[in-house]
């Protein structure tokens, strides 16, 4: 499954970040291959969401989040 | 001895222009680095008879060189000769910040690392060890919690008596440096090498971290407590609109105007008077009273009026950045920005531009991609800023004296729609398919530090300043001299170059209802300075004096009723001069604005064309419209 399918309490692991724009960004933040997830939030009109990584709050939109493939985690 | 060089580094978020703002106070000088639209920012204190220089450098994730930031803080740590480069760490969020420590160290530059906001991680149920971190990176780690006189004392006493020389990086990064340089000679493509090396990174400070850090799991912190409600279903936007219209009665009613009527008072009328008096006594010569008590005093003092409610805006937006709850507004806004054309970065810039477009256009630079930035840059000056505020108010009250204020709030609608509409086109011709992107760090909402935000609104809002003494100064004593001199000399303002001037621009609306040569005069005086396009009115049809202050307003609508404007506008073509006046050319500081931020002749030119072409549009588009239906 993907990040944007996840839904708010989920706790995801990460498997890989597809190529973009942002794929430097988000992996020098922190977001890597085996790193957990929890999402957060929508924002109130559907798009963008909140997760939580390394004990910070992320804000991205689905779109990006689609190219994030994540496994549950546990 | 020499000045000790120190440079902060560190993320985003992390207290550190607090820190910065602790050390130096307001011995600070905000610049800009060569070449680029980035805010650079040197503090200078003395501290036990030892003369200490700071450079507050960018807040940056990483320093990959990807961004101009990210450029800017590797390149001045490397070329530059720094005592002491200092790591501010956000305590509460260690791992991600420890990946630029990690990142600089490996580039061979020593650290001092600040664990900032201890406090904060304490209440988040976190325990870092100091002595195991220090340990198992090999660099000194001393403790702060932001905006406290302890802490400031703390850094100033280790960076005198801490020499970077004695320390190298521990074992353990040694080893990882020596691997980054292998995997980095490997030869393979970059793009996997670049994937294994934050693989690696991550790694070692997982290590690092699970060894000095021990956290006992808390429930639900404050800040999710808070976003429960502000960031969250159905509440988060009514509340965001009850915040900006509180924002609006702080500034327009309850703080900001009465502060600017009590200022516009003292300068229209004790200042003056005595200025008046002085020049007077001294015996000055009758041109040039005129010119120093109707050109400048008027003029400057007229602009300076308007400083009130912008500092009292941008402190409350300021203040709102500081608690965090700006990163949230973007959060909820971005959808709505996106299919403008926008993304929700760009809503702290727009809200500046009803104080005044300058420091918005400025405030662009903190979006991501180029394409967000110009468009950000290009839509702005269409929102009514403070200094068209009382061309609308005035043709409000003179014109629509029964609905004045639903006229008023139309512009602003006006203002805002053709912003939407703009940034729309652009993103879908010029800029099409141009990538945009939204990743945004929803920091913790926190206190905000009082010499910050006060510091930051004085950043914001003294550009304002500098223009009322620099461009309306200079565009005062230009337009009075247009007004009163032609090519015979002194002349009467009917006579003057004004006059012909005006009468040129006015053949450009002859369709619009407004083609007098007082009107076109206002309209070129308007280009100088949007609070040039009311004083100017008033000077050619001879109400003499006007007031722009919002308690007067109603007073000066009716001085002018009296005078010929009232028969030169039909309460269309004063409506349609109105929308004119609210879309047209930015202001001469705004236009050199943007012949800065967007570093570019064309841009510039681009802007001013564009926004005169569709305000002629509207505006004639509204006249004509408005006869057929019989108006």
């Amino acid at each position: 499954m993907t990040l944007r399918e996840g839904t708010p309490g989920m706790t995801l692991k990460i498997r890989t970040i597809g190529d973009s724009e942002l794929k430097g960004r988000l992996m020098t933040m922190g977001l890597i291959p085996g790193t957990p997830v929890t999402v957060l939030r929508s924002a109130p009109l559907g798009d963008p969401m909140a997760i939580r990584v390394r004990s910070y709050d992320l804000a991205l939109r689905r779109d990006d989040a689609a190219r994030i493939e994540v496994e549950m985690a546990g | 001895m020499a000045t000790l060089a120190v440079a902060l580094t560190g993320n985003p978020n992390v207290g550190k222009s607090t820190i910065f703002n602790e050390l130096t106070g307001a011995r600070q000088k905000i610049g800009n680095w060569p070449g680029v639209t980035v805010d650079k920012k040197t503090g200078y204190i003395r501290h036990q008879n030892r003369a200490i220089s700071i450079v507050d450098l960018p807040g940056t994730y990483s320093v990959n060189a990807r961004s101009p930031e990210e450029k800017i803080v590797i390149d001045y740590l490397l070329n530059n000769k720094v005592d002491m480069v200092v790591d501010v760490v956000d305590s509460s969020n260690l791992d991600r910040n420890l990946y630029l420590t990690v990142q600089l160290l490996e580039k061979g530059i020593p650290l001092l690392i600040d664990l900032n906001m201890k406090d904060e991680a304490e209440r988040r149920g976190l325990k870092i060890d100091t002595r195991r971190l220090e340990d198992a990176i090999g660099m000194p780690v001393v403790e702060t919690i932001g905006h406290s006189r302890a802490s400031r004392e703390k850094l100033l006493d280790v960076f005198t008596s801490t020499v970077m020389l004695n320390y190298e990086p521990s074992p353990r990064l040694q080893a990882h440096i020596a691997e980054v340089k292998r995997i980095e000679a490997s030869g393979r493509p970059a793009e996997e090498i670049e994937e294994e090396l934050v693989a690696r990174r991550y790694a070692l400070i997982d290590s690092i971290v699970a060894e000095a850090v021990t956290s006992s799991a808390l429930g639900q912190t404050t800040s999710e407590k808070i976003d429960a409600v502000l960031a969250n279903g159905w509440t988060a936007i009514p509340i965001f609109i009850a915040m900006v219209y509180v924002m609006f009665q702080i500034t327009f009613e309850w703080i900001g105007q009465p502060l600017a009527d009590a200022l516009g008072d003292f300068i229209g009328g004790d200042f003056k008077d005595m200025v008046a008096a002085q020049l007077a006594s001294m015996e000055v010569a009758e041109w040039m009273q005129s010119l120093i008590l109707d050109g400048i005093v008027d003029g400057v003092g007229g602009v300076l009026t308007f400083v009130p409610l912008i500092f009292v805006l941008f402190f409350c937006l300021s203040f709102l950045d500081g608690t965090g709850y700006m990163a949230r507004v973007a959060f909820i806004t971005d959808p709505l920005m996106r299919r403008a054309g926008l993304t929700g970065k760009g809503i702290m810039p727009l809200m500046m531009g009803f104080g005044c477009a300058v420091p918005a256009i400025m405030g662009a630079r903190a979006l991501d991609s180029e394409k967000d930035r110009l468009t950000a840059i290009l839509v702005t000056p269409f929102l009514t800023c403070g200094a068209k505020l009382p061309i609308m108010a005035l043709f409000a009250a003179m014109f629509f004296p029964d609905n004045a204020g639903n006229v008023v709030f139309g512009m602003y609608f006006l203002g805002i729609a053709m912003a939407i509409l703009a940034a729309k086109l652009l993103s879908s011709t010029v800029f099409q398919g141009e990538p945009s992107t939204f990743l945004l760090e929803l920091p913790p909402y926190r206190m905000p530090d009082m010499k910050t935000v006060l510091l930051e609104t004085w950043d914001k809002g003294k550009g304002y300043m500098i223009k009322a003494g620099t461009i309306i100064f200079a565009a005062c004593v230009f337009i009075w001299f247009l007004g009163h001199f032609n090519f015979s000399g002194m002349a009467e303002m009917e006579e003057s170059f004004l006059a012909s001037m005006g009468a040129a621009m006015a053949s450009l609306f002859t369709f619009h209802g407004f083609a007098t040569w007082e009107a076109g005069a206002s309209v070129i005086a308007g280009i100088l300075a949007k609070e040039s396009v009311v004083s100017t009115m008033g000077i050619l049809y001879g109400a003499g004096e006007l007031s722009t202050e919002a308690d007067e307003i109603v007073e000066t609508a009716s001085a002018l009723a009296k005078t010929g404007m009232a028969a030169s506008f039909t309460t269309l073509s004063a409506f349609a001069f109105m929308v004119f006046s609210q879309l047209y050319t930015p202001c001469a500081t705004a236009l050199g604005t943007i012949r800065k931020e967007a570093g570019s002749w064309k841009w510039t030119a681009f802007s001013a064309v564009y926004m005169f072409a569709i305000a002629w549009a509207v505006s004639l588009a509204v006249y004509q419209g408005g006869r057929l239906l019989g108006f």
